[in-house]
């Protein structure tokens, strides 16, 4: 009888802090567990009494590679409640913000996070002595996705821009058409990139899972849709609830999610890949069909090929939305609190993210949840290790391990977002 | 040639919107890796170098028994320890619930209480053990992140300044948001450092750098009372992103008991 443990201490190269434990017997995988340890922050809990106006730049803090997703999702909860609608130019402002924040997050993933697995580098620094044309033009996309969050939202980590309803300023058409020649120079250098990773080597490995994502009927939907999977799930934002659940495991400090009766789903760039390939812009679609990946991609270390078509077409859709910009007259849709409940959902970089609020008359929290993408891919994550592991066995140790790693690196999981809220349940005798 | 100087980036409770500031240098980054030997950034490398480090930057606060084991660890191994970011320096959003009445955190809190662990407040770096320099802002600020970084691996003091946002205001010749607009801000009790961002977005300072040198909470208050805002956005607005740190926390708590007395 052969015992075989494989343990990563601390993962690396994902945000935050995560390990992983494999355990074997006689080749079987007999256990596998993703643990995040990363202390829990317990946002919902004292999110309540603080006033509906301040979650948008409070959720924010969640995560700092994706704080635009947070701000995007708490304020669309809120103008639910409100009974406004943020539409016309403030709105392609929102989508233009949240292109950018795609950008910056895939490419920090793709070239910094994800490439060196597939090229056998510790980190993109050391990438960088064989290739410094390459990691200089990932740095240089990452940084154009920077700008465009910089220019809309104020600043790069944590825009200060964003509130419900809107802007508190508006930019100019001016300082948006500052942008026009680096997004030209991004399209044309993201679709350098979707052709350099199609070229890497992929192991063979295909899932069937569950793909969850919006839906929206002319977009790829990034600002709002209802909620469709490939296995029939149709649902508007506010019935998320009634079809999804959250598990509290002991080894964990994130709550595992999962669809109601069925289990696993993943959520993120191949799910909205496989679900909205028409809504892809044409240039995007092009790509793609020029590198030969088509829906259904079902194999998860191929997600950096869409994450690259999703940057090329981000940096296309961002530079028409640039071209046509005209400055509203007012940067926010004013309305005064009412009591409600409200859901929020958007496409965060990393998938689906939802919220939902709960406020009194005088716009106070009194109930907040938070579902990231990472606590949602966290069982399909565990699901394809408990899989590859077994068709990898005559690998070398430390080979395995870092495939192993790679596999879970494929999600780009965020285990800051996904610790983030462990509910507390107050109790009063 | 000597040897390069070895970094070592850490994190705790946190976004890590800190360190990613260092991965946002995208014009710096490369250069900033050619001089020192990152020897231990797990969200960039999977290489771990041993220890001792040259310069150790921080993010989070702590909140577990565990963390407070590990940053005794991490000081030992560090020849100069700095604090990056408001949950390093303050102990962060995560620090709200340090206000909260313990007596309501009664023993079932969790869904499965016995599966986490974690201590009653959320405290800086600096409640634990000694360190070299904090750098404010939530996030810091990437230009000062690196001022910081040359400065220890040149054996200098950082050149930080530790005057209010009005400087930065004037400076960037931004109309004052508060005389202008009569929008509440907490410009002038709040360090420099983010260019005096929100108010040239037309929005009061939030306070997401933290108190500047000696700042004067009170004579703020009053005049924000004096312009309407209610006391409890008064509360609210002081116990944000760096509520925690020692001036905000007396200004919120002071108007508080205030409040319950009356
Ligand atoms: S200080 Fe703010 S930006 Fe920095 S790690 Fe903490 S929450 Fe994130």
């Amino acid at each position: 009888m052969k015992r075989r443990t494989i343990k990563v201490d601390y993962l690396a190269r994902v945000e935050g802090e995560g390990a992983l434990y494999i355990r074997m017997k006689d080749g079987q995988v007999t256990d596998v567990k993703l643990k995040i340890y990363e202390p829990p922050r317990f946002f919902e809990a004292f999110m309540r009494g603080r006033k509906y106006t301040e979650a948008p730049d409070i959720t924010a803090r969640i995560c700092g590679i994706c704080p635009v997703a947070y701000q995007m999702s708490a304020s669309q909860a809120m103008e639910a409640i409100l009974g406004i609608r943020v539409e016309g130019p403030l709105r392609d402002l929102r989508h233009l913000l949240y292109l950018g924040e795609w950008i910056e997050s895939h490419m920090l993933h793709v070239y910094m996070l994800h490439a060196p697995d597939f090229l056998g580098y510790q980190s993109a620094i050391e990438m960088a002595r064989d290739h410094p044309e390459v990691v200089q033009r990932g740095l240089q996309l990452k940084k154009y996705g920077n700008e465009i969050v910089a220019v809309v939202g104020g600043r790069e980590v944590h825009p200060i821009n964003v509130r419900v309803g809107g802007f508190y300023r508006v930019p100019t058409r001016e300082e948006l058409q500052s942008l026009v020649d680096k997004l030209k120079w991004g399209r044309d250098a993201a679709l350098e990139t979707v052709r350099w990773v199609a070229s890497f080597d992929f192991p063979d490995f295909e899932m069937d899972y569950e793909f969850v994502a919006l839906r929206h009927p002319e977009e790829y939907a990034i600002l709002e849709g209802r909620i469709l999977s490939n296995k029939g799930l149709d649902i508007a934002v506010h019935e998320y609830d009634d079809h999804f659940e959250e598990i509290h495991v002991p080894y964990s400090n994130a709550l595992h999610s999962r669809i109601r009766g069925r289990g696993s789903y993943l959520v993120g760039p191949m799910a909205r890949f496989n679900l909205n390939f028409d809504r892809l812009s044409p240039l995007a679609q092009e790509a793609a069909r020029e590198v030969g990946l088509l829906p259904p991609c079902r194999n998860p270390f191929q997600s950096i090929i869409v994450r690259s078509i999703e940057t090329l077409h981000a940096f296309d859709v961002a530079l028409r939305l640039v071209e046509n910009y005209d400055m509203p007259d007012s940067p926010v849709v004013e309305a005064e609190p009412r009591a409600g409940t409200g859901y929020g959902a958007t496409e965060a970089p990393r998938g689906l993210l939802y919220h939902r609020y709960t406020i009194d008359d005088q716009g106070i929290i009194l109930d907040a949840k938070i579902v990231p993408p990472t606590s949602q891919n966290q069982k399909a994550i565990e699901e394809d290790l408990w899989h590859f592991v077994p068709q990898n066995l005559d690998l070398p140790e430390d080979e395995l391990v870092w495939r192993c790693e790679q596999a879970i690196r494929n999600y780009d999981p965020c285990i800051s977002c996904a610790t983030h809220f462990l509910k507390l349940h107050i109790e009063r005798e | 040639m000597a040897r390069k100087p070895k970094l070592a980036v850490w994190k705790f409770a946190s976004c890590d919107g800190c360190q990613l500031s260092l991965l946002d240098c995208e014009d710096e980054l490369l250069t900033v890796a050619d001089r020192v030997e990152i020897a231990y950034f797990l969200e960039a490398s999977r290489a771990v170098v041993k220890g001792p480090y040259d310069l150790s930057l921080v993010e989070g606060s702590i909140t577990t028994p565990h963390d407070a084991k590990r940053i005794r660890q991490i000081r030992r191994m560090s020849r100069y320890l700095v604090a990056i970011g408001a949950c390093a320096t303050t102990g962060g959003i995560q620090a709200l619930r340090n206000f909260k009445d313990v007596r309501e955190f009664v023993q079932r809190v969790y869904a499965r209480p016995e599966y986490i662990e974690t201590l009653e407040h959320s405290t800086p770096i600096a409640a634990h053990v000694s360190v070299d320099f904090e750098l404010q802002g939530c996030p810091v600020n990437k230009y000062q992140l690196l001022e910081v970084i040359a400065a220890f691996l040149h054996g200098r003091r950082p050149n930080i300044p530790t005057h209010s946002v009005c400087m930065e205001c004037k400076r960037r010749g931004v109309v004052c948001v508060m005389v202008a607009r009569g929008i509440p801000c907490l410009g002038p009790v709040t360090q420099a450092g983010c260019n005096a961002l929100c108010p040239a977005y037309h929005r009061g300072c939030f306070g997401c750098f933290g108190p500047k040198e000696t700042p004067n909470t009170a004579s703020l208050s009053a005049r924000w009372l004096e312009m309407g805002v209610p006391r409890e956005d008064l509360v609210r607005a002081f116990r944000g992103f760096t509520g925690y740190a020692e001036a905000f926390r007396k200004e919120s708590m002071s108007h508080e008991t205030a409040d319950h007395q009356g």
